[in-house]
């Protein structure tokens, strides 16, 4: 069941993204820009938890993920440390993706050329 | 010519692309995305033995591992090009926009190139990400109390 709802989620995300790209002037770039500042939004309310419970995978994979474990992670350091804790636990859970993305590609980089 | 007329005739001779099929291809991709990461945070937590917020972190590493790899060996444009948002909806898509900035810039040098524009395409998201993430967070201390 948690399968189906993931491919609904996700892929539902994922069509939203396209209908604004095909009717309007946006890059992808504005795109996932949007959609992780939408993230954010759900989460600072608690409905993207609820998405997460339902959905699982479907719910981590999106871009949206990222503003939900940004302010995931600044509001649990907020409970635990006080206003400061906003700057401090910003990156707690967003790091596996950064750090990933940051290593793997420095060090394909070095490795590969550019394919054009 | 005149700008207007100029603009008419662009648009008239644009490629039309079919926004239904382009529609269904990005859902179907996007699910199938969804899916997989469903699997493999199965997958990691019962053969693993970690809990399942691990092995989330294990599935994000993994996705961006591929999109890395994938853009490195060339055919990951191809696939974004045919699926569009199905990709770049996807942590993937993150990893694909680091990834060709990073191959792009490595020729202008490891400091200035590779090191100063890794973030071309991506910094935005998280610049964004950030910003939004503090705003909606004192938003929501103010609201409803923390």
């Amino acid at each position: 069941m948690i399968y189906l709802n993931s491919f609904i989620f996700c892929g539902i995300i994922c069509l939203i993204g396209q209908i604004i790209l095909d009717n309007t002037k946006l890059t992808p770039g504005h795109i996932t820009t949007i959609f992780v500042v939408i993230g954010t939004f759900l989460d600072a309310f608690n409905i993207y938890d609820k998405f997460v419970l339902y959905c699982g995978g479907g719910a981590l994979v999106p871009i949206t993920s990222f503003g939900h474990s940004l302010m995931h992670g600044a509001f649990a350091s907020y409970q635990s440390v006080g206003i400061m804790g906003l700057f401090v636990g910003m990156f707690d859970l967003t790091s596996p993706g950064i750090v990933g993305a940051i290593i793997f590609s420095f060090i394909l980089s070095l490795i590969f050329k550019p394919q054009n | 010519m005149e700008k207007t007329k100029y603009h008419d005739l662009v648009s008239k001779n644009m490629p039309k692309e079919n926004k239904v099929l382009n529609c269904f291809i990005s859902f179907f991709i996007g699910g199938i995305m969804g899916v997989i990461g469903q699997l493999l945070i199965d997958f990691y937590s019962t053969n693993l033995n970690v809990s399942t917020k691990e092995a989330t972190t294990f599935m994000i590493v993994t996705l961006v591992f591929i999109g890395c790899l994938f853009t490195a060996l060339g055919f990951f444009d191809k696939w974004v090009k045919f699926a569009k948002c199905g990709l770049i909806i996807p942590i993937t898509g993150f990893a694909h926009a680091m990834m060709s900035s990073a191959l792009e810039y490595r020729r202008e040098g490891l400091v200035t190139g590779l090191g100063a524009n890794m973030f071309k395409l991506a910094g935005s998201v998280i610049v964004f990400g950030v910003v939004s993430a503090y705003i909606f967070g004192i938003l929501r201390i103010i609201i409803i109390g923390g």
